[in-house]
């Protein structure tokens, strides 16, 4: 039974935190290009610094076409609110140091985006923060990684490049009786096929770049507070329990209650970091999401198309899909992703590695390029590219073979791109041929 | 802060500034199921201009021990327990909705003990309806989706919250999914039970300030406007376009209205 005064998804990608410009009548979000804003007078400015007053101070911190993007997204999400940042890495960034110092710890789901996976392994560990993966579908092995100085429990809702689906009500609860966040990068989903916080997810964060935007054309991150975890009672997160001395002594949880986290995110996280979002930026990414349900439902039309048409053709020697019986998770991804399972997914191409650079290099309408979920379909060869700082062990970990082809399937007409892959597949067979 | 209030342990935010109940002190009492935190941008204003505050929870809310008081008088005598165990004397009381209920019940039964009355999200009486009562009773989770679809005015559906970024329904909604099973349900028993609105308002002697949300459907405008006229001391504050949770809706009209009425008007 659902509030009848709250609007409905495809009207809050369209209207969600924004009115018509009071000023000027536009419909249209503008785009506030400006890095400041003129304050009524001194006891309104010194109000806005201490947090008594809400409003906008400096771009870095916040901004209005900035701002509405993130009501968007918090709506959609079913979140409390969120905080756009410059990348979807910014975005996990930010949400780590918001959530802990040095010493602490995280346990990760092994099958994540590569820049992800760098973060944890190589990056994070110079701040003293360290990871342990664990294979997303060993629910229990989240349990186990988890230690006294664990202050995050992280996955995708569909991992990369395999397309896994976590137990994500399983791997949530392990996370709340250890009294910690779940996060979940639902980048390759969005909140159109599923929206993690009715699963018990605690953050959500996007890599807008991809499909919100969905048009190849801006770089940016948000993530997104649900407001769930009880951080008082969990007493692991100083950072939003303690008096903060950089505000004044403020204490986010009792202050900011539900809203704790995305007030500290923002208050500390864009203030010092600084990894904001431009206003240009969220103005382009806000006209993706004003479409994205109907994108979002022609690109998992589209994907089926493909994945039918290559999972029947005897040039490949695999598909994974979670919509297909053959995948691990089928079962999983008729609870969690019942609009579609999304529209990036993988293949093996026969004939090894000479085959896939065969087939590469043979598309044409398929762009070949280092990104997801775009209006255009892209392909690329993971192993070489996106993963390619993994060694052996690591691309195991991850699923990721050498003949693995990854296509991000977009909005053309399903025959073009069939007679596209075609041409690709009998060049893999040909150059599998002459080996 | 934790006060010991009646044999139990009661909190009260402080606008981030220790409490000296040597200043001039405001309460802040909430609505039904709700706590300390939509007072946020409110009390820490007060605190940090010359004035102490107590934006308490009232017991079994927020991060006060239960259970919860049974009725609008209870929750009066409660109060006013709270203010003897903090040392005030005197204190302005600021409430909202089923809390501007306890504070007029307060000023009526401890008139020494209030400065001045601000109601927000008031009427003498505040009838439930019974679908409402009915899903609450049962902890349905739909009671807490009729309150924040109804709670809010329309405008609000849209967002655009002042906070840069806050989902504003969203925010009252999980704010309200922290209520403990039942409390909501003796809330709004307790709100819906409540008769002495009129009476209370006639014995109460400070100025009193009403703020009426102009498209508020839980206390309409016109049983807010009818409550300011049975004070004999009463101003009254309509914020266009805002609903019944006017204080999330409007943070920065319902802070002037308080400021001005607790604050300038001396």
């Amino acid at each position: 039974m659902a509030d009848p005064l709250a609007f409905k998804r495809d009207t809050l990608s369209l209207h969600a935190g924004q009115k018509p410009d009071p000023t000027t009548g536009a419909r249209a979000v503008p785009i506030y290009q400006t890095t400041s804003y003129v304050f009524d007078d001194t006891e309104q400015a010194a109000s806005l610094f201490n947090l008594e007053r809400a409003g906008h101070i400096y771009t870095r911190i916040s901004n209005p076409t900035v701002a509405v993007l993130e009501e968007r997204i918090a709506a959609l999400e079913g979140g409390v609110g969120a905080v756009c940042t410059a990348s979807g890495q910014a975005a996990l960034h930010l949400a780590v140091a918001t959530l802990m110092d040095a010493g602490g710890h995280i346990v990760s789901s092994a099958s994540i985006y590569g820049g992800s996976h760098n973060l944890f392994t190589h990056t994070l560990p110079r701040f003293g923060i360290e990871t342990t993966f664990v294979h997303p579908r060993d629910t229990e092995g989240f349990r186990k990684a988890v230690r006294p100085e664990t202050r995050l429990v992280f996955g995708e809702t569909l991992g990369n490049p395999g397309l896994e689906i976590m137990d994500m009500p399983a791997v949530a609860a392990i996370a709340h009786e250890a009294g910690i966040p779940l996060m979940i990068d639902s980048t390759f989903a969005t909140p159109c096929l599923c929206r993690p916080i009715e699963h018990g997810c605690d953050i959500v964060m996007h890599s807008a770049t991809k499909f919100l935007g969905g048009h190849g054309v801006a770089i940016g991150g948000v993530i997104v507070d649900a407001g769930t975890l009880d951080w008082e009672a969990s007493v692991k997160f100083p950072t939003l329990t303690e008096p903060y001395l950089g505000y004044h002594g403020i204490d986010f949880a009792e202050e900011f209650g539900p809203a704790a986290f995305i007030a500290r995110a923002r208050a500390e996280g864009l203030r010092d970091f600084g990894a904001c979002m431009s206003p240009t930026n969220a103005f382009h990414i806000l006209q993706g999401v004003e479409s994205l349900p109907v994108r979002m439902a022609r690109h998992v039309e589209n994907a089926r198309r493909i994945v039918a048409f290559l999972d029947d053709h005897d040039a490949v020697s695999w598909v994974s899909y979670p919509e297909l019986p053959s995948h691990p998770d089928h079962e999983r991804a008729k609870t969690l992703l019942p609009q579609g399972s999304g529209a990036i997914f993988c293949f093996g191409v026969k004939g090894g590695r000479e085959a896939g650079r065969a087939f590469i290099e043979a598309v044409e309408l398929l762009s070949h390029l280092a990104n997801v979920g775009d209006a255009k379909s892209l392909v690329i060869h993971p192993a070489s590219t996106t993963h390619q700082q993994m060694d052996a062990a690591a691309l195991e970990a991850a699923g990721v073979g050498e003949d693995m082809v990854r296509l991000s399937i977009g909005l053309e007409d399903p025959d073009d791109l069939i007679a596209d892959l075609e041409r690709g597949l009998r060049a893999a067979a040909r150059a599998g041929a002459g080996r | 802060m934790d006060i010991q209030v009646n044999g139990a342990r009661a909190f009260a935010a402080t606008g981030g500034r220790p409490f000296d109940p040597g200043l001039p002190v405001t309460v802040f009492v909430h609505g039904a199921a709700f706590d300390h935190t939509v007072w946020k941008l409110q009390a820490r204003y007060f605190a940090w201009h010359g004035g102490s505050v107590l934006a308490v929870d009232l017991p079994a809310h927020g991060l006060s021990e239960g259970p919860p008081a049974a009725s609008i008088p209870e929750m009066a005598d409660w109060l006013v327990a709270l203010l003897d165990a903090a040392g005030v004397g005197e204190a302005n009381l600021v409430g909202h909705s089923m809390g501007a209920l306890v504070v007029l019940e307060a000023a009526a039964r401890h008139r020494t003990r209030v400065r001045k009355l601000a109601l927000l999200g008031a009427a003498p009486a505040i009838p439930v309806n019974d679908l409402l009562l009915d899903k609450s009773a049962e902890d349905d989770h739909h009671a807490l989706e009729l309150l924040t679809g109804w709670g809010y005015g329309r405008r609000a559906h849209y967002g655009v919250h002042k906070m840069p970024g806050i989902w504003m329904t969203g925010g009252g909604l999980r704010t309200l999914e922290r209520a403990a099973p039942g409390v909501l349900h003796t809330d709004l028993v307790a709100t819906n039970g409540y008769e002495g609105g009129e009476a209370a308002a006639a014995t109460v002697a400070c100025p009193a300030l009403v703020v009426i949300g102009a498209r508020d459907l839980m206390t309409p405008a016109k049983r807010g406007h009818a409550l300011a006229g049975m004070f004999a001391d009463s101003t009254t504050v309509v914020i266009p376009g805002a609903g019944h949770i006017m204080l999330d809706e409007e943070p920065d009209r319902t802070l002037d209205a308080l400021k001005d009425f607790l604050v300038d008007a001396g």
